[in-house]
C-alpha cells in the first residue's frame, strides 16, 4: 500500500465533491450540536432543580405545636399547645436518633431602618445551626450568627440577600448598623443567593435573622413558631416521628395517638417525590436525545447512501482502469473519518461556543434561576459523535466495501 | 497475445442461471487488430470484460500473454487493468466530478507516476486525442465525441499492449464515430492489439480480423482479405 497514493486521489477527490462531503459535515455536526445543546440544556435544568429544592434546606422535618383533639390524663381536648426555647435542647437530649434539632421565633412587619431606607420585615430568632440545616449560608467574607451570639444574647444581624439590597442598595452592608424595632444591631452577615421553591414561613431572601436568645430579650416572645429537625437516618422517618409524639407527650401532657397536638411537615417525603420527577426529566431529556440521535444518524446514513449509487460508479471506474481495493477503500475510510472527525468536534466545539456564550450573559434573571446554566458533557458528546460516526461509516463503507469486493463491472452497471 | 479455451461463462439471477458464453476458444495474436461483431446479447461484451479481466470467467481458461489470469489476485488483475490493458467503454465510464485532466490522470496516480511525470504525460495524452484545449472541462461540458477520446486517452494513459473498445461510437453520431475510429487505427499501426466489438460494418471491416458471436458462440473466424 502506498501512502502517497492514497494521499493524492484523497486530496484530489475530496476537493473535488466539496457538495456531498460538506452536506455529509453539516448533517454530523447539526446532529451533534443539537443533542449536546439539548442534553446540555437538561442537564443545566436538572442541576439546577436539585440546588433549588435544598433551598429551604435538606432532609428536614417542621413541627409546629397545635391543639390537642383527645381528652389526655384528666384534661379536656381543645388545649392550645406550644413549644418553648427548652423544647429544642429537650427533643435532641432525649432523641439520639436526632443529628440536629434547630427551633425559631417568628415576628412580621417589624420596622428594619437603615439610613433612610425603612422596611417592613419578618424578623426572625434562629439557632446557629440554621447555617446548614436551612441554608442560612452566609456570603463571602461574612458569617452567620453562632453559639457566641447565643450565649451574650449579642444585637447581630443576618441579613436576607434581597432584604440586604433593598436596606444598603450596593453599599457594603457587613459591620454597618440596622435599627430593629429602634435597637441598634450590627450586620454580621449577608445570606447567599438561593433559589428557594418552597417555604413555611416565607421566603429567607427578605428575613432578619438574629439570634434566638436576642429575639426573646428584644421582643419578649415566649413561644416557638416552630421546631425544625434532621434525622440521622432519612430512612426512618415514620418511626422518628411517633417518638416525637411519645416525647412531646410526656412533657406537654397529650395523649401520644393525637395527631392534632404536633404537626409534622417531613420534607424528605416530598423530596422523594422531587427525585422521581427529576428522573422523570432526565428519562425524558434521554429519550427525546436518543430519538434526535436517531433523526441525525438517520440523515447522516442517509446522505452516504444516497450518494452511494454515484460512488458505486465511481469505484468501478477506479477499479476498472486499476485502482486496487485497498486503494479504494482507505480513501473512503479517510474520507469517513474525516467528515466524523470535523463535523463531529466542529459540532461540539459549537455547541460548547454556544453554551459558554449563554452563560456569559450578565442577565440576573429568575428564569435563569430556573434554567440553570448548560453544561456540555464530554462524555455524552464522545458518544454522539461514536454513535453519528459509525452510522456514517457503516452506511458508506458497507455499500463501498460490497461494491470494492465485486468484479468492476458489476459496479459499473449498479444502477 | 490473447489465448481462450472453453471458456464459459453464466451469470445467475434469482435462481435462473443463464449461460452468456458457452465454450469459447479464441487466439488473438499481438498487433492484431479484431473486430467483434454478432446481435445483440450475443455475449461479445461479456466476452470482452473477461479479455479485460473487469470479469471473470466462470470456467474454461484465459491466458494473458501465456500468464494464467484465472490464477491472479485482485490486486494483480488491478495492475494488470492499470498497465496492460486499456478499456473504452460505450457510456464513456468518465468520473462525473472531475475534468477531462483529472479523469486522465487517475491510471497515472494507480500506477505511481510522479506528479511531474504525470503532467507531461497527461498533457501529451491530451494532444494526442485533440483535446488540449478541453482539459478543464468536466464531462458535462464536453460533447460525446470529447467525452470518448477523453477515456481513449485515459486508456492510453500507461501505454498498454491492448486496448479493448465496446461499442465506443455507439453513442456517437458518424462524424465524432469516425474520429474515434481513426484513432483506434492509429493505435494498431502503432504496433498496438487492438479489439472492438462494434455493429457498424464498415467499421469491422477496417480490422484485419472480424469474430462473429452468436448465441455465445464464435460462429465464424474469418480473416478479412
Ligand atoms: N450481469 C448480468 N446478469 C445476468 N445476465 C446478464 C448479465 N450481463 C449480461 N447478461 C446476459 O448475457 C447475455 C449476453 O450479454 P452481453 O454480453 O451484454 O451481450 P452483447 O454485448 O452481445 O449485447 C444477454 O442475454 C444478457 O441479458
Ligand atoms: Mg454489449
Amino acid at each position: 500500500m502506498n501512502l502517497a497514493t492514497i494521499y493524492n486521489i484523497f486530496i484530489r477527490d475530496f476537493r473535488k465533491q466539496k457538495k456531498r462531503i460538506t452536506l455529509t459535515l453539516v448533517a454530523l455536526a447539526w446532529g451533534t450540536i443539537s443533542i449536546m445543546l439539548l442534553l446540555g440544556f437538561g442537564e443545566g435544568l436538572h442541576q439546577q432543580l436539585s440546588i433549588n429544592r435544598k433551598g429551604m434546606g435538606e432532609g428536614i422535618v417542621i413541627l409546629w405545636a397545635g391543639s390537642t383533639s383527645l381528652p389526655y390524663k384528666g384534661l379536656p381536648k381543645g388545649r392550645e399547645l406550644a413549644f418553648t426555647a427548652d423544647d429544642i435542647d429537650y427533643l435532641k437530649a432525649s432523641m439520639p436518633e436526632l443529628a440536629e434539632v434547630g427551633g425559631e421565633y417568628s415576628r412580621w412587619g417589624v420596622e428594619v431602618r437603615h439610613g433612610n431606607s425603612v422596611v417592613s420585615e419578618h424578623v426572625t430568632g434562629i439557632t446557629p445551626n440554621y447555617e446548614t440545616m436551612r441554608n442560612h449560608i452566609p456570603e463571602m467574607g461574612s458569617r452567620m450568627v453562632n453559639e457566641l451570639d447565643m450565649q451574650q444574647k449579642r444585637r447581630v444581624a443576618f441579613l436576607g440577600d434581597e432584604l440586604k439590597n433593598r436596606l444598603f442598595g450596593d453599599e457594603d452592608a457587613i459591620g454597618k448598623q440596622i435599627f430593629i424595632r429602634g435597637l441598634p444591631f450590627t450586620v454580621i452577615g449577608v445570606m447567599q443567593h438561593k433559589m428557594q421553591m418552597s417555604s413555611y414561613s416565607g421566603h429567607d431572601l427578605n428575613k432578619v435573622s438574629i439570634p434566638l436568645t436576642t429575639f426573646e430579650a428584644v421582643f419578649g416572645h415566649r413561644y416557638l413558631n416552630n421546631i425544625i429537625y434532621v434525622p440521622t437516618d432519612l430512612n426512618n422517618m415514620a418511626a422518628i416521628e411517633r417518638r416525637i409524639y411519645e416525647v412531646f407527650s410526656a412533657k406537654m401532657r397529650f395523649d401520644p395517638d393525637d395527631d392534632r397536638a404536633i404537626s409534622v411537615w417531613d420534607t424528605v417525603a416530598g423530596s422523594r417525590e422531587f427525585t422521581n420527577i427529576l428522573f422523570g426529566i432526565k428519562l425524558f431529556l434521554g429519550i427525546i436525545g436518543g430519538l434526535t440521535l436517531l433523526i441525525a444518524g438517520v440523515g447522516v446514513a442517509n446522505i452516504m447512501y444516497v450518494s452511494i449509487k454515484e460512488r458505486t460508479r465511481e469505484i468501478g471506474i477506479k477499479m476498472a482502469v486499476g485502482g486496487r481495493k485497498s486503494y479504494i477503500l482507505a480513501q473512503f475510510l479517510i474520507e469517513a473519518f474525516i467528515i466524523t472527525f470535523v463535523g463531529g468536534f466542529g459540532g461540539m466545539a459549537v455547541s460548547y461556543i454556544l453554551t459558554e456564550g449563554f452563560q456569559r450573559i450578565p442577565i440576573e434573571s429568575d428564569v435563569l434561576d430556573f434554567m440553570g446554566r448548560p453544561t456540555i458533557s464530554l462524555e455524552i458528546g464522545l458518544v454522539v459523535i461514536g454513535i453519528l460516526g459509525i452510522m456514517g461509516l457503516v452506511s458508506g463503507l458497507f455499500p463501498a466495501m460490497k461494491a470494492a469486493s465485486v468484479s468492476p463491472v458489476e459496479s459499473l452497471r449498479y444502477e | 497475445m490473447i489465448e481462450m479455451k472453453e471458456l464459459r461463462k453464466a451469470y445467475t439471477t434469482g435462481k435462473v442461471e443463464f449461460e452468456a458464453l458457452k465454450g469459447i476458444d479464441l487466439s488473438i495474436k499481438h498487433s492484431e487488430m479484431v473486430a467483434v461483431v454478432g446481435p445483440s446479447g450475443s455475449g461479445k461484451s461479456t466476452l470482452m470484460n473477461i479479455i479485460g479481466c473487469l470479469d471473470v470467467p466462470t470456467s474454461g481458461e484465459y491466458r494473458l500473454e501465456d500468464d494464467p489470469v484465472n490464477e491472479m489476485t485482485s490486486n494483480q488483475l488491478a495492475d494488470i487493468r492499470n498497465k496492460k490493458i486499456g478499456f473504452v467503454f460505450q457510456a464513456f465510464n468518465l468520473l462525473p466530478y472531475a475534468t477531462a485532466y483529472e479523469n486522465i490522470e487517475v491510471p497515472l496516480l494507480f500506477a505511481r507516476v510522479s506528479g511531474k511525470k504525470r503532467r507531461e504525460r497527461v498533457n501529451e495524452l491530451l494532444a494526442r486525442v485533440g483535446l488540449a484545449d478541453k482539459a478543464g472541462n468536466k464531462p458535462t461540458e464536453m460533447s460525446g465525441g470529447e467525452m470518448q477520446r477523453t477515456a481513449i486517452a485515459r486508456s492510453l494513459a500507461n501505454d498498454p499492449d491492448l486496448i479493448l473498445a465496446d461499442e465506443p461510437t455507439g453513442n456517437l453520431d458518424s462524424k465524432s464515430g469516425g474520429e474515434i475510429v481513426k484513432i483506434f487505427h492509429e493505435l494498431w499501426s502503432a504496433g498496438k492489439t487492438v479489439i472492438i466489438i462494434t455493429h457498424d460494418m464498415n467499421i469491422a471491416e477496417q480490422a484485419q480480423r472480424i469474430i462473429r458471436l452468436k448465441d455465445g458462440l464464435v460462429e465464424g473466424n474469418g480473416n478479412l482479405a
